[in-house]
């Protein structure tokens, strides 16, 4: 009766007041948008914390597939590419003969209304991605349906390679007078970001672009803690633990894991297309397998289905790949006297740096309350308390 | 979607059912009809078909042959979650709640297709969906409380609770749909003789209070007896037996099927699935 009580006593206590929670977020919404104010308006580092909200909202659309609904996918790339490519069809010179020439500009403004191409605002083309990339989630998830665990990971991993295909030899394809994509060479440059009431975007003043991403990073941050705790949040958790019993307790296995693959997916198709117009090129090497590998060690370092530890995982991981390895670390081998950049180690770093989370906190940086539980179960079923004592439990 | 006007008749009739598992035939021709507001079991020795006859009538598998009618509705072959929505729940032999999820959690879901609120309704939750949200939480309480789960259990996680405690989370995540017709696979396992009493008058209980019909498959004879009021033995996938729990007992064929011929006794076919 009473370890009963306790073990409730246990579970509830790590978990803050509401008060405390609300208090928080406030402060992290206001500390992450002054930041900007704090480093030079052009300078790396806001270029770097730009692309590692990009990635964060990437890695919060991944979460939503594999941290909720648990189904393993290695294919998240195709969704960053299918946004990139809308932002580089809708908004650059690639279809160069488009209305004979003249171009097509819907709501433009700036150099861009002056350019042949099609030329279509902002806002317009993140909904347009949107839109495709829940299509293609949705794809991606038909043939996975009657799949389970790895064999989903497989079918996956293949869908990103068949779109990194795509982008590397769309070159070659041409279909209703134009090609498919640039392949390697890349569709650049892309235009700015276009919004109502503001100065079109530049690449000397990147606060603007920090902003727009710190905004989508709030955007995904509500989605899925508003879907973590509903209907369909509960339904993708049950489906997760047993289908079986999800199925007869009226959950529609069919819908449910769609809906999952498109909201998932459509995250990934915003954040594409806000790199398109970021990075300036849209380019196929940008959408290799390892990239989804790279989102996916995002959610499990943060912490599967831990929406915090995602946002972490993604904002550590990206600082590590962008800034520490290439800015600051990289001159370490040659000081010593060793002939190689550190950049050449780039995934052998940030392989060994899963490893050793796996070692140390396989749970994750912050981890979910439900996986936590999880993977501490086994001790707990010994009966084994921290300070070594076995405790007999008596239900 | 259940306020239809087929209020008599039986709640579930199956017609000559057979399902077949490549050469095996795991359940064969068996017919079967379900009163209302009655409490009626199946039983029969360890691989005799009765949980895959159970997973026929839910929807997890589709007969090879007959026809199964749920409260006047041609279901034969439909999705589980179709056939729970129409007002058939099940608890599983194995207990399978959410392990991960809370107590109240695992009710909530109970009720998943008893909701509306969809993807933007989800995340955006308007006055509509926070009341749906809200009535589901109060119902899965009060469905908690009446299986008997103390509150002080109610948001622990399910993989901690006793085991009769889980059985009883399961019987109120099957209840929170509000069925016509409860499916209990093996309830009683692993039950203690007083538990298994309880159980055996909560039953009666639901019966009466709920108006619900309720399909057993049971290995406790004590509970059978106790609360049946028609009792169909299966053995080797086939009805031997049928009738109230008197005249069961009493039946040559169903002491075979349990206790072995005198000479030449029949080998078992394992095979029971799910």
């Amino acid at each position: 009766m009473s370890s009963a009580r306790s073990s409730v006593a246990r579970l509830r206590a790590p978990t803050l007041p509401r008060q405390a929670h609300v208090g928080l977020a406030v402060a992290g919404i206001v500390a992450g948008a002054v930041l900007p104010f704090f480093f030079a308006s052009g300078g790396g580092f806001l270029d770097d914390a730009t692309i590692a909200l990009a990635y964060v909202v990437m890695a919060l659309g991944l979460n939503i597939i594999v941290g909720f609904a648990g189904l393993l996918d290695l294919g998240y790339v195709a969704f960053f590419a299918i946004g990139a490519y809308t932002m580089g069809y809708f908004g650059s010179l690639f279809h160069i003969e488009a209305n004979g020439g003249e171009g097509i500009h819907i709501l433009v403004t700036g150099a861009a209304a002056e350019l042949p191409g099609i030329h279509v605002n902002f806002l317009i083309v993140v909904v347009l991605a949107i839109i495709a990339t829940t299509i293609a989630g949705i794809l991606i998830g038909l043939p996975t349906l009657r799949l389970r665990g790895d064999y989903i990971a497989i079918v996956t991993l293949a869908f990103g390679e068949i779109v990194h295909r795509f982008a590397i030899n769309g070159d070659e394809v041409t279909a209703f007078g134009t090609k498919l994509t640039n392949g390697r060479q890349g569709i650049t440059p892309v235009d700015k970001i276009d919004l109502p009431f503001v100065d079109p975007f530049s690449s000397l003043n990147l606060r603007p672009w920090y902003w727009v991403a710190f905004a989508m990073v709030l955007i995904a941050l509500f989605a899925n803690f508003r879907l973590r705790d509903s209907r369909l949040g509960r339904a993708w958790i049950a489906l997760r633990e047993d289908e079986v019993a999800a199925a007869s307790m009226g959950v529609p296995l069919v819908k449910t894991k769609l809906l999952a693959y498109g909201t998932g997916a459509a995250f990934g198709g915003l954040s594409g297309a806000f790199l398109g117009s970021f990075l300036n090129t849209v380019n196929a090497d940008q959408f290799q397998f390892s990239f989804s590998i790279f989102v996916l060690a995002m959610v499990i370092l943060g912490g599967l289905g831990s929406i915090w530890g995602v946002v972490i995982g993604a904002i550590v991981l990206s600082f590590i790949i962008n800034r520490l390895i290439p800015d600051i670390l990289n001159e370490v081998p040659s000081k010593i006297g060793l002939d190689f950049d550190l950049t050449e180690l780039s995934f052998g770093i940030f392989g060994f740096l899963l490893v050793i989370m796996m070692v140390l906190r396989p749970e994750g940086i912050i981890p979910e309350r439900r996986r936590q539980m999880e993977l501490s179960e086994g001790l707990e079923d010994l009966g084994v308390g921290d300070d070594g004592v076995v405790h007999t439990r008596v239900p | 979607m259940t306020g239809d006007t087929t209020t008599d008749g039986p709640i579930l009739e199956a017609h000559d059912v057979t399902k077949q598992f490549g050469g095996l035939t795991a359940v064969n021709d068996v017919s079967f009809v379900i009163p209302r507001r009655a409490i009626v079991s199946l039983i029969g020795p360890n691989g005799a078909g009765k949980t895959t006859f159970f997973n026929i009538l839910t929807g997890l598998y589709k007969p090879t042959l007959g026809q199964v009618r749920f409260d006047g509705r041609d279901i034969t072959g439909g999705r589980p979650d179709k056939i729970m929505a129409l007002g058939m729940a099940r608890t599983f032999q194995n207990i399978r709640l959410f392990g991960t999820m809370s107590a109240l959690e695992n009710v909530m879901v109970g009720q998943h297709a008893r909701m509306k609120a969809g993807l933007f309704g989800s995340i955006l939750r308007p006055p509509r969906v926070r009341r749906e949200e809200r009535h589901v939480r109060e119902k899965a309480g009060e469905m908690l409380e009446y299986v008997g789960l103390r509150p002080a259990l109610h948001e622990q996680l399910a993989t901690n609770l006793s085991y009769g405690d889980q059985r009883r989370v399961e019987i109120a995540r099957a209840l929170a749909s509000d069925p016509k017709l409860l499916l209990l696979d093996e309830p009683t396992a692993g039950m203690n003789p007083q538990e298994s009493e309880n159980l055996t008058r909560f039953m009666e209980r639901l019966r009466d209070e709920r108006a619900l019909s309720i399909l057993l498959i049971e290995h406790d004879m004590k509970v059978v007896m106790g609360v049946s009021e028609h009792v169909t033995v299966l053995d080797h996938g086939e009805k031997i037996s049928d009738g109230d729990a008197a005249t069961v007992r009493s039946d040559p064929r169903v002491v075979e099927a349990y206790l072995g011929k005198q000479e030449g006794e029949r080998q078992h076919e394992g095979g029971e699935a799910g």
